[in-house]
């Protein structure tokens, strides 16, 4: 194969030579590189906005908080509804075809939102009877009394997120005092689940939770899966977001905050999100990866493939690219 | 019962050092590998972004090697350390601009001709390796850029099953790649696509190629200059 085996075909030039000094042409691009670098560090810095926080969260949208911290107990958030490789469910399976490699694949970094999220924390709590008792009652109780308990102090709250979203007036079973960052859901027959939750803004504000989240079995721990991941099912961060202009649909995989250029590199992979059938698509995930995964190929492939190979030939770029050697030698009609 | 030998073997042939010392002075001999002259057709400011985008990758990597050595949180708190990670972070849109055009530059000189696919192959491997060293870089970057790109980008991961043992969300796995395995990786290629160019040489124009395809097999070799150049042999 030609293409491959350079042995046999690189051929040797038997023509002119010019000096070339490689060693000194390589640290004079590195000095220029550090220049430009150092220069536009000077004009432009880099972006560095602080990481929002469960406290900051819990502060800011408690009613945000409060409502996203009643679906993990429901195991009804996007986590708990996620699927592989958190759980068994299946909200964010995705597929191609007869491809289910995150079903294959399993779970791997298992998360039980209500365990996790606001059962086990809330055990962390010293001296707390009223609390711990509410926790022991709602761990006996059969599913599907947690289930009732957990709707009937979760519904008041979707309705009170929905009015605020359509911008109505909110519905009196919920009150929220904005400057102490309570929430309080006037829910009958929720049973524990309000002393819980409570009590779960409490430590959330006073950021023990996050603490509680990182350090599950050891000491020392780099995993954020869990706080993030339950950060991402409220709003915090989807509505910085949107204001940096990192949403999915503000080509935000590309962005970063601010006005810096972020990863333009990743151009081509933002925009299959922005056409159909990805646009709208459950699976869009898996399909652009395929795509991309397929024009990779391609690309490494470049040498190999018909007409593309060729192209350059029929374009002449190289005349304006070995102008200076077409000048002095031009090429035969 | 035998005598033990009392002399070393003199079988260099077989010795493993031998013959790896042998075959790469075979493949790439000094003045290939290090050249004083070029054939005259290098003269354009394309060839500029092949030497450009390896400068870059010095400075990012002696930038990383900087912020590294204070640890991950530090260009937060300090402004020496913001200032080395800006570098860090423009060094790195600088290697991925130089890389596109020099890539573009060798597309359109069809620079595979001649045996060098592999030259191409690996420049492209390069380029597709260096988008998640860039990405484990953002995330790993203990901001808001870092907390949303990780959950964000993570059900691309997960939707492929990539997730399950590259996970975005955690720090420490990435900053395990962002540092180590990923700039490894990048490191290796780049090498191994140097010393292919320096092996076969830069493609020439296309009408020269086929003066040289007409040229006798027994003359063929890779376009370094003639040994014992002067470097100025026009």
């Amino acid at each position: 194969m030609s293409w491959w085996r350079t042995e046999e075909d690189t051929q040797p030039w038997k023509g002119r030579y010019a000096p070339f000094d490689l060693v000194k042409e390589l640290c004079i691009a590195v000095g220029v590189i550090t220049l430009l670098a150092i220069l536009l560090t000077v004009l432009l810095s880099s972006p560095d906005d602080k990481s929002s926080t469960i406290a900051q969260w819990s502060h800011e949208l408690p009613a945000d908080f409060a409502t996203a911290a009643a679906k993990e107990l429901d195991e009804t958030s996007p986590t708990a509804e996620y699927g592989p490789p958190y759980n068994h469910s299946s909200g964010s399976v995705q597929h191609f075809l007869l491809l289910h490699p995150q079903r294959w694949l399993g779970v791997s970094h298992p998360i039980n939102t209500a365990d996790d999220y606001v059962i086990k924390p809330l055990q962390t709590v010293p001296n707390d009877p009223a609390l711990q008792s509410a926790v022991a009652e709602y761990k006996a109780a059969p599913e599907k009394q947690k289930k009732e308990w957990s709707e009937a102090y979760g519904k008041p709250l979707e309705e009170y997120s929905e009015a605020v979203e359509e911008k109505k007036t909110p519905p009196s079973t919920v009150s929220v005092d904005q400057s102490t960052g309570t929430v309080t859901v006037k829910a009958s027959g929720a049973g524990p689940v309000p002393t819980m939750m409570a009590s779960l803004q409490s430590l959330a504000q006073s950021g023990g939770l996050e603490g509680g989240l990182v350090t599950s079995s050891q000491f020392f721990q780099t995993d954020y899966t869990k706080p993030l991941l339950f950060m991402a099912d409220g709003g915090l961060l989807a509505e910085r977001a949107e204001t940096q202009h990192l949403l999915g649909r503000q080509w935000g995989l590309m962005n970063e905050t601010g006005s810096f250029p972020g990863q333009p590199w990743l151009w081509l992979y933002a925009l299959w999100y922005q056409v159909e059938p990805m646009k709208t698509s459950p699976n869009a995930d898996i399909q652009v990866l395929l795509i991309m995964g397929l024009l990779s190929l391609a690309f490494i492939c470049i040498p190999f493939i018909p007409v593309i190979n060729r192209i350059p030939r029929w374009i002449p770029v190289y005349k304006l690219i070995w102008k200076e050697h077409y000048r002095e030698s031009p090429p035969a009609a | 019962m035998s005598a033990a030998p009392t002399t070393p073997p003199k079988t260099p042939s077989k010795s493993w050092t031998v013959k790896v010392r042998e075959k790469g002075v075979e493949a790439l001999p000094p003045e290939r590998l290090l050249p004083d002259g070029q054939p005259t057709y290098v003269a354009s400011w394309i060839y500029v972004f092949g030497v450009a985008s390896i400068a870059s990758l010095i400075v990012i990597i002696g930038s990383g090697c900087i912020l590294a050595l204070k640890g991950p949180a530090w260009w937060h708190y300090t402004g020496v350390g913001h200032f080395f990670n800006s570098i860090h972070m423009w060094s790195v849109e600088l290697f991925f601009f130089v890389m596109v055009v020099h890539l573009w530059g060798n597309y359109w000189m069809a620079a595979w001709r001649g045996g060098r696919g592999r030259v191409w192959v690996t420049g492209a491997i390069i380029f597709l390796v260096a988008v998640p060293a860039a990405l484990t870089g953002y995330v790993s970057q203990q901001n808001f850029d870092a907390q949303w790109i990780s959950t964000q980008a993570k059900d691309a991961m997960n939707s492929v099953g990539v997730g399950s043992f590259f996970n975005l969300t955690n720090f420490g796995q990435m900053y395990s790649f962002h540092i180590l395995l990923l700039p490894i990786a990048v490191v290796a290629l780049v090498s191994v696509h140097v010393l292919l160019v320096r092996r076969n040489g830069v493609v020439p124009p296309f009408e020269l190629e086929k003066k040289l395809a007409a040229a006798p097999a027994a003359s063929r070799r890779a376009d370094g200059p003639p040994q014992a150049s002067t470097g100025a042999q026009t």
